[in-house]
């Protein structure tokens, strides 16, 4: 069986993108190291409490001589669009969940809404990764 | 709720409130479900998750305490050495650096561990032809 087991956000800056997934999306941290041996590399991993098989990881944009700089420029243009990567969750209460991490200082670029597939709503991190939350619908799931 | 706020400085008192118990009868009923008081449950917790932040970070001991919700790093390294036997800096030094467990991909390897430093004249664009 392939299974996920880590995805890769980019981030701006992997302390404020720290900050924001573990004390406002409410997951913990991972893995935090950094290897002088590699221009000091970063690894940096997040993830829900309840799902421990599954990390995100959030890289600092490589510049050169990494990847050169007209790359990395694109990685910060791709992002600042909203168009660097998508990432889905899912939550029991689509409602529940908006309130509790609205008032915990996530800014939500949608709201809550009903969908075939069921009621979601999505917002941005800090560095402009745009995630949708969904509560699936029982028939979407069947 | 335990499992999800351990890092915040949650009490027994927090936790009775959110059951809407009294604190006796709160950790009274814990007990006789889970075997253990609301207490010893939250430290354990919070315990495990500073013995995998020891094992999977380069953070130093102070700030991993602080970070799984516990306010004395004196009482954080006495609960810890009675839990696992040893202090928490021998507990992380019995394990490999963490950097051995990350899973740093080797593509990753690859481009970070390129030459920082780089000295082709074709580079800064004076090669001479």
């Amino acid at each position: 069986m392939v299974k996920i087991s880590f995805a890769g956000v980019w981030v701006h800056d992997q302390d404020e993108a720290l900050a924001f997934y573990t004390e406002k999306l409410g997951w913990e941290l991972r893995a935090d190291v950094t290897l002088p041996e590699l221009g000091g590399y970063r690894w940096l991993t997040v993830g829900p409490p309840d799902q421990p098989d599954v990390s995100l990881l959030l890289n600092a944009i490589p510049e050169p001589p990494v990847i050169d700089a007209a790359t990395s420029d694109q990685i910060r243009s791709l992002m600042a669009k909203g168009w660097a990567g998508n990432v889905l969750l899912t939550t029991d209460d689509a409602q529940a969940s908006y309130e509790e991490l609205t008032a915990r200082g996530i800014e939500f670029t949608e709201s809550p809404e009903e969908r075939p597939y069921g009621i979601d709503c999505a917002f941005r991190d800090p560095s402009g990764n745009q995630f949708r939350l969904t509560q699936v619908s029982e028939a979407a799931v069947a | 709720m335990v499992d999800a706020c351990y890092a915040q400085p949650l009490t027994v008192d927090d936790l009775a409130r959110a059951a809407g118990l009294s604190r006796a009868h709160f950790s009274r009923e814990f007990r006789r479900v889970f075997g253990e008081s609301p207490h010893a449950y939250l430290l354990t917790r919070r315990l495990e998750r500073a013995a995998a932040l020891l094992r999977a970070t380069d953070r130093p001991v102070v700030e991993i305490c602080f970070a799984v919700g516990l306010r004395s790093v004196g009482s954080f390294t006495t609960s810890f050495t009675r839990a696992y036997g040893v202090t928490p800096t021998a507990y992380r030094a019995s394990f490999p650096p963490a950097s051995h467990y990350a899973l740093i991909p080797s593509c990753v390897l690859r481009a970070h561990g390129r030459p920082q430093h780089r000295t082709f004249r074709e580079d800064d664009g004076t090669s001479r032809s």
